[in-house]
């Protein structure tokens, strides 16, 4: 035979594509026929980071905990006990637990109070230039160095900073120094005080509380509220039963964040405030100075324990049922 | 006869932005009344002025025959269904519906069974312990009207309450509604943007168009008796003649508005000739598009009822008759 073929196979393309070309191709129908394995790759190495790397340091940590130090030796010593946990809740362990406590609680507390409005205003009434400014103001805290920030608020506390400057200026000395007289929370300057402990600590967080209730707000239709004023509500009625369900779980969420992230910080209570001690020290202190790792262990739990217990509470308050 | 709502020259302006331009008309007590036009033609601007949402420029608004124009929403005797149904999620069905009363103070006990009662009555019987979440589109707006009406409002307001529901959804909706308020006897007024809607539902109907009222009439008066351009092509299809072709079949050049199922078409007989240009099937009709001989460049839309099966329709260039009956052809202003 002579002359070109037209049904040669050289001159006629398969329908399925060249080959060399469309491996990707080739590979996109094999995964699409596939989704199974395709979300099982997608998902291995944050299931293997989550899974193993963090989850499992967290029982070895816990696991530690059923050790105890050696008296003698100052040695881990591998036997399963209960000593060191008998040891963690000796008096002036559990005075730094109820300190640590107490501060996230009113960190907490005082974050969602002063928080709420702002993140109310954001999400209901600002306009959108307005609310793009405000978020770069809540957000730009964030972009610089947390030790920065922390010492420019010592020197804004101390005793020569510019809180007592101002309230010399303003003939308020007389309110600051009643405020330093209280009992327990004053001290001889803001910065040496649990007053100051906590204005710094509710400043390093706040963004953390006033995102996540923006973000709940932002999903209540307007048309909702509309609703309740409708049927008759007065807008105080309608904040409490519609506007504050419907953000709570915004402000649990804004909680946990306030609440874990004072719970296990230990600089700003080494930098500002007395010398008590908070969690987070005691755990860098015997972990690292004392080589109590077993201890350390033990006191690392203790948040874990209690962010457990209040979410668990926070479920059964009804935080979680508009989610 | 005082009547129930009372616009009196209301204006209502969004920056520079006429949305409601110096609207006066009156809502009579019991009355099912309809506020009918296109997106943006004031017609919600004007639910949400009665509802207290939103108050107006100039003018007034009378809630029997109370000046209620600065009056917040929670202080008038009005309820709203929203077109989003708006239920409160947290909630259950039987707390939404019994807000009103919790609002006002009644009892635990007289809520619950009072709540019950007004779910019996929009047929969702036995849903009180559920979750809005849990209820299909139907039920919801139900959920919204017994929790609207709760209260026992002067007056009901309906924003679109029937859009986001399917064909037959909606047309269950619509003879619902309507029963429901001939039962409970307060005054409905019902936002739509669905001529169909408003001709079949309401006792009386405004035609909004960029910011006035149109027409205000019975549904047939609307209809049949359009008074300007815009009313004659929103509701309903119509065919406005006018120019050369009004001079043919009318003898002047005024627009005049007939509905395309008033044209009567004949082979032979009486009336104007005419040449069939366009065939289109729809079903219990045919729809023909036809050129009347000697005005080629205008054309009329004819509906004629398919009486019998088969095809029976004229075909495209078949020279007919057109007739109408006298009275059926209306001039506009």
């Amino acid at each position: 035979m002579t002359g070109p073929s037209v049904s040669s196979p050289e001159t006629l393309p398969t329908p399925s594509g060249d080959a060399a070309a469309g491996i990707g191709r080739r590979i996109s129908r094999w995964f699409y026929g596939r989704p199974g394995i395709f979300l099982l790759l997608l998902l291995l190495p944050p299931l293997l980071w989550l899974g193993i790397v963090y989850v499992g340091s967290l029982f070895a940590l816990l696991l530690n905990s059923f050790f105890a130090i050696d008296p003698f030796t100052g040695m881990v010593k591998y036997e399963l006990t209960l000593a060191t946990w008998k040891q963690l809740f000796t008096l002036a362990n559990f005075d730094i637990i109820m300190r640590t406590v107490t501060m996230a609680a009113c960190v907490t507390v005082g974050a969602a109070i002063i928080g709420f409005p702002l993140a109310h205003y954001m999400a209901r009434y600002a306009g959108p230039r307005i609310k793009g400014l405000l978020y770069l103001a809540v957000m730009l805290p964030l972009w610089s160095s947390y030790l920065v920030r922390l010492y420019a608020w010592k020197l804004i506390l101390a005793k020569e900073g510019i809180i007592s400057w101002i309230a010399a200026h303003t003939g308020l000395s007389w309110l600051l120094d009643a405020l330093l007289a209280l009992p327990v929370i004053g001290g001889p300057s803001l910065s040496v005080s649990y007053i100051g402990m906590f204005l710094v600590f509710l400043y390093i967080w706040l963004p953390f509380m006033i995102l996540p209730i923006e973000a709940a707000l932002e999903r209540v239709p307007r048309t909702v509220t509309d609703a309740s004023a409708d049927l008759g509500a007065r807008p105080g009625m309608t904040f409490r039963k519609v506007i504050l369900p419907l953000a709570f779980p915004g402000v649990v969420a804004g909680s946990i964040f306030t609440f874990s992230l004072t719970l296990g910080d230990y600089i700003i209570p080494g930098v500002v405030g007395s010398s008590r001690l908070f969690i987070g020290q005691a755990v860098y202190l015997h972990q690292g100075t004392a080589g109590n790792l077993p201890l350390a262990a033990a006191f690392s739990t203790v948040p874990i324990v209690i962010m457990a217990a209040y979410l668990m509470i926070a479920k059964r308050l009804g935080a979680f049922n508009a989610l | 006869m005082q009547a129930e709502v009372r616009f009196d020259h209301v204006t209502c302006m969004f920056g520079s932005v006429i949305a409601v331009d110096d609207v006066t008309f009156d809502i009579a007590e019991g009355e099912f009344f309809t506020l009918l036009g296109p997106s943006g033609s004031g017609k919600t601007t004007c639910l949400r002025m009665v509802a207290g949402f939103q108050y107006p420029t100039s003018g007034h608004v009378y809630i029997h025959g109370k000046d209620d124009t600065r009056l917040p929403p929670f202080e008038r005797d009005v309820n709203t269904v929203f077109q989003d149904y708006a239920l409160f999620p947290h909630m259950s069905v039987a707390d939404n519906v019994a807000y009103g009363l919790m609002v006002r103070g009644v009892g635990k006990k007289a809520r619950r069974k009072q709540a019950e009662e007004m779910l019996e009555l929009v047929r969702l019987g036995g849903y009180g312990h559920r979750r809005p979440i849990e209820l299909s589109g139907g039920q919801r707006q139900r959920v919204a009207l017994a929790r609207a009406l709760i209260n026992r409002p002067r007056v009901l307001l309906l924003d679109e309450p029937l859009g986001a529901l399917d064909q037959k959804l909606r047309e269950e909706m619509q003879v619902e509604l309507k029963e429901l308020q001939r039962e409970v006897g307060i005054t409905f007024v019902f936002v739509t943007h669905d001529q169909t809607e408003a001709l079949s539902m309401s006792d009386r109907l405004a035609v909004f168009n960029k910011g006035r009222v149109e027409q205000i009439g019975t549904p047939q008066e609307v209809y049949d008796r359009p008074l300007t351009r815009f009313v004659a092509s929103f509701v309903g299809a119509s065919n406005i003649v006018e120019g050369p072709l009004a001079e043919r079949l009318f003898g002047n050049s005024q627009p005049v508005s007939i509905r395309p199922e008033k044209i009567v078409l004949s082979r032979d007989g009486e009336g104007i000739a005419a040449t069939i240009r366009e065939v289109n099937f729809i079903g219990a009709a045919t729809r023909y598009r036809i050129a009347v001989d000697g005005v080629e460049e205008a054309a009329l839309l004819v509906t004629s009822p398919n009486v019998l099966t088969g095809d029976n329709a004229f075909a495209v260039g078949t020279p007919v008759r057109l007739a109408w009956a006298k009275g059926t052809t209306q001039a506009l202003k």
